[in-house]
């Protein structure tokens, strides 16, 4: 439903009315934004001491670019292990044998329905303890193993969904033609649901990239260590630089968020494949279709 | 290897107290944060649809701007700027400080994605709803409460229940918050014990008594509020 | 197809965990020996802590426990350019040191009990006491306790906290203090220059160094309450090297540089300074 359909076009009266309540709105948001800036200003915020430090090269060749770099490292690697853990568990879950469906099952829905940051916590701490402590795990393996069992557990629902939703009589008639199943997967129905499902998979990664920023808690080197903890420590900066970095994870993930809704029209365009786009899956439990709303939580 | 890193379960009834009180924080963060952010993401989705253009683009700026923030440094800025360097607070003690910090910090992110479930459950609400209020002469404001929110509401059971999960799951990242969870509790008994897996799941235990119950909770009501249509 | 690919998922794993335990490791028995041959050691400090191991942007480590380590090595026969420092985190310094990934750890690491069966132990080289640092301004905090009612920073994977409020101090004494969790250090400074806390606890040398980077704004309050004996970290069993490590860390003391190492990183902090060697503790 298009939200035009909630109101009529305005007459006079309700232009009049309409005006009348831009008017306001716009008073109410200059207000709000009046108030954000005083205070800042207030607090000593907005001195140009605390930003002339963005103007500098070393700035950004020094803390941001490196923290960036450690933030895209942590989320590519993680991203592709993710990938493949998704597709394994994914397939495994829709498997002939009900021990391997019923592992890949519980595998998938224990690392969905616990915290990812207790699952980096044990990553980090369990290996150097069952080993007697000689074994240690760097931050950045605990951050891409965290990410990659969470996210992957996630990609697995979706790979499943994508080949739940190519029609049955796509796999009917090549068993009919005398596929084998391995060749029904392979030739029919994977290359159908990666169409369906890759604005999901890209949409995932907003999640995974906004998740890189866990690595703040066990002091991974990522974009928010560098530029919060080490940069920030040296300017007495704090706010301007939580500003300046939130504003590169938004431009980041509004990119990743377009390529997504651009994927989205092409598979529902899509002649190559008989299935529609599938949705991020919903909680363990809530069961449902989901609406898509939750896919970057 | 060491043994009592495999079955020693013996620390998590020494510290069931510390434990309990963590859940507990979780559990009053969660419901907290859910409220607030269940009216905050409806008032973002009247926005979102209001007549007035400048109110839609400012729904959506807020929502594009904030839901891409990693909650991590929307916390951060809560509790170690807002209240740290610039010294608003909530209250001159720590704990209720931090605590009212962590709410909102999670509250106005979770809002968003409340927004965006709502406004997805308007979409399915039918033209025909929207365009029989208006013959009846309703208001823009009375179709919206009486006949599209109310069905929207419904059709997105489900998806808020995942919300409601992933937030009760967003709630350990309050560790950076200066206020403690279960999770904050989880990380001083791996320094206490080590990073043993009876720990860990407990933990994952505890944390699944919260979410899978919900879960299911949502399932059910979902199917039974469902819009026939 | 289903089982074969679960099979190369965990073959997978198993790969990526085996990645994770590849280490260094040279073929000399000791360190000693290495020292010799070599003309090579790597040795682990911290890189965040002001005043005993700092990493510099220009990639530089200064602080005490550095100029110690470089003391020891050209001890050993080892120069400065032939040194390699190495970050050594609190919860890394044990499996470092068992791996061979480093060959000595000199960053605060006090000598526990806990820690004997892991590492064997040189010195202490130095006596630190964990001590409270506070606003410049603040005279209510003078003893621990007056610490009683006051916010007390707590560092997530720290003990210091504990000490206070549970009683495992040379006092004895449970104090109650009000905990504000926070990530780290520097986290704690600013809440302490924010009154966000009014105390920040941990080793006097390491609040000491914090107290000259931030200059006349915070202080340490002189008022300890526990013993830190400082230890050269060596892989268990290394008592050839031991041995040697505490012969120069008494030529250290007899020989003026570890008041004048002192005396370069802490002079004009409030820091009571030990005098003499602290009395050392054998190898083991």
């Amino acid at each position: 439903m298009s939200t035009n359909v909630l109101f009529d076009a305005p007459g006079p009266r309700a232009r009049l009315r309409n005006n009348a309540l831009t008017l306001l709105s716009v008073a109410v948001l200059l207000f709000i934004a009046y108030l954000v800036i005083s205070t800042l200003g207030e607090k000593g915020q907005l001195d140009a001491a605390k930003w002339e430090p963005f103007l500098r090269g070393d700035t950004w060749t020094g803390f941001i670019l490196p923290g960036l770099v450690g933030t895209l490292q942590a989320a590519v690697v993680a991203a592709v292990l993710a990938v493949i853990f998704g597709v394994l568990f994914g397939l495994g879950r829709l498997s002939d044998h009900r021990v391997i469906r019923m592992v890949c099952g519980g595998v998938v829905e224990f690392f969905r329905a616990i915290p990812l940051l207790i699952l980096i916590f044990f990553v980090q701490a369990g290996p150097a303890t069952l080993s007697g402590y000689t074994m240690s795990v760097p931050a950045f393996w605990a951050v891409v193993i965290g990410l990659t069992l969470y996210n992957g557990s996630v990609l697995a629902e979706i790979v499943r969904a994508g080949i739940l939703a190519v029609p049955k009589g796509q796999s009917e008639a090549a068993y009919a033609i005398g596929l084998r199943k391995s060749q029904v997967m392979r030739l029919v129905l994977v290359p159908q649901a990666t169409t369906a499902m890759m604005p999901a998979i890209v949409s995932q990664m907003v999640v995974l990239l906004k998740d890189t920023a866990l690595g703040w808690i066990i002091a991974y080197e990522d974009l928010l260590n560098a530029g919060l903890k080490q940069f920030a420590v040296n300017y007495g900066n704090l706010i301007p630089s939580a500003i300046v970095l939130a504003l590169i994870y938004v431009l980041i993930n509004l990119a990743l968020g377009a390529l997504a809704h651009r994927l989205e029209r092409r598979s529902r365009r899509s002649r190559t494949s008989a299935a529609g786009p599938v949705a991020a899956p919903p909680a363990v439990g809530a069961g449902g279709a989901g609406t898509g709303a939750t896919a970057t939580l | 290897m060491d043994t009592s890193a495999l079955f020693d379960f013996s620390p998590l009834v020494q510290e069931l107290d510390k434990i309990l009180l963590g859940f507990w924080a979780t559990i009053r963060l969660t419901l907290t944060s859910a409220v607030i952010a269940l009216v905050l993401g409806t008032i973002l989705v009247a926005m979102r649809v209001a007549p007035t253009p400048v109110l839609r683009w400012a729904g959506a700026a807020y929502v594009n701007v904030v839901r891409n923030t990693p909650l991590t440094l929307v916390l951060i800025l809560c509790a170690l700027g807002l209240s740290d360097t610039m010294q608003l607070t909530f209250s001159g003690d720590p704990t209720t400080n931090y605590f009212w910090w962590a709410v909102a910090g999670l509250s106005v992110y979770t809002a968003t994605f409340v927004c965006e479930a709502l406004r997805s459950g308007i979409n399915t609400v039918s033209m025909g709803q929207a365009e029989a209020a208006r013959a009846i002469g309703l208001t823009f404001t009375q179709t919206l409460r009486l006949v599209v929110l109310p069905q929207a509401f419904r059709s997105v059971i489900s998806p808020l229940g995942s919300i409601l999960i992933a937030l009760a799951k967003n709630t350990t990242i309050v560790i950076v918050a200066s206020y403690l969870d279960a999770a904050a509790q989880m990380k001083q008994m791996f320094d206490d014990y080590g990073g043993t897996i009876p720990i860990f799941l407990g933990f994952a235990f505890g944390y699944m008594v919260l979410t899978l119950p919900t879960g299911f909770l949502f399932g059910w009501l979902a199917k039974r509020l469902a819009v026939a249509r | 197809m289903q089982i074969r690919q679960v099979g190369v998922a965990l073959a997978a794993a198993g790969a990526m965990i085996a990645g994770l335990t590849a280490c260094g490791g040279g073929g000399a028995t000791t360190v000693l020996q290495k020292a010799k041959d070599e003309k090579k050691l790597v040795i682990g400090v911290k890189y965040d802590q002001p005043g005993l191991g700092l990493k510099k942007p220009d990639g530089t480590v200064e602080g005490f426990d550095v100029d110690v380590a470089k003391y020891i090595a050209g001890k050993l026969g080892v120069p400065e350019s032939g040194i390699e420092f190495k970050e050594a985190r609190s919860a890394n310094r044990e499996s470092f040191l068992k791996q061979g990934q480093v060959d000595m750890v000199i960053a605060s690491y006090s000598i526990t009990e806990a820690r004997k069966p892991q590492v064997t132990f040189s010195g202490p080289y130095y006596l630190a006491h964990q001590d409270s640092l506070i606003r410049a301004d603040d005279s209510s905090i003078t003893s621990l306790d007056t610490l009683k009612g006051k916010k007390v920073c707590q560092v997530s994977g720290s003990n210091s906290w504990k000490n206070i409020t549970e009683g495992t101090n040379k006092q004895n004494l449970k104090v109650e203090a009000t905990l504000v969790p926070a990530g780290g250090y520097d986290e704690c400074i600013a809440k302490l220059k924010s009154s966000a806390v009014d105390v920040v606890t941990t080793d006097d040398t390491i609040l000491a160094g914090f107290a000259k980077r931030e200059g006349a704004s915070v202080k340490v309050a002189g008022a300890p309450f526990t013993d830190e004996k400082y230890g050269v970290g060596l892989k268990k069993g290394d008592l050839e090297t031991c041995n040697e490590i505490n012969k120069i860390i008494g030529e250290m003391w007899s020989d003026g540089t570890a008041a004048k190492l002192l005396d370069k990183h802490f002079a004009g902090t409030g820091l009571k300074m030990e005098t003499a060697a602290p009395p050392a503790e054998g190898c083991a």
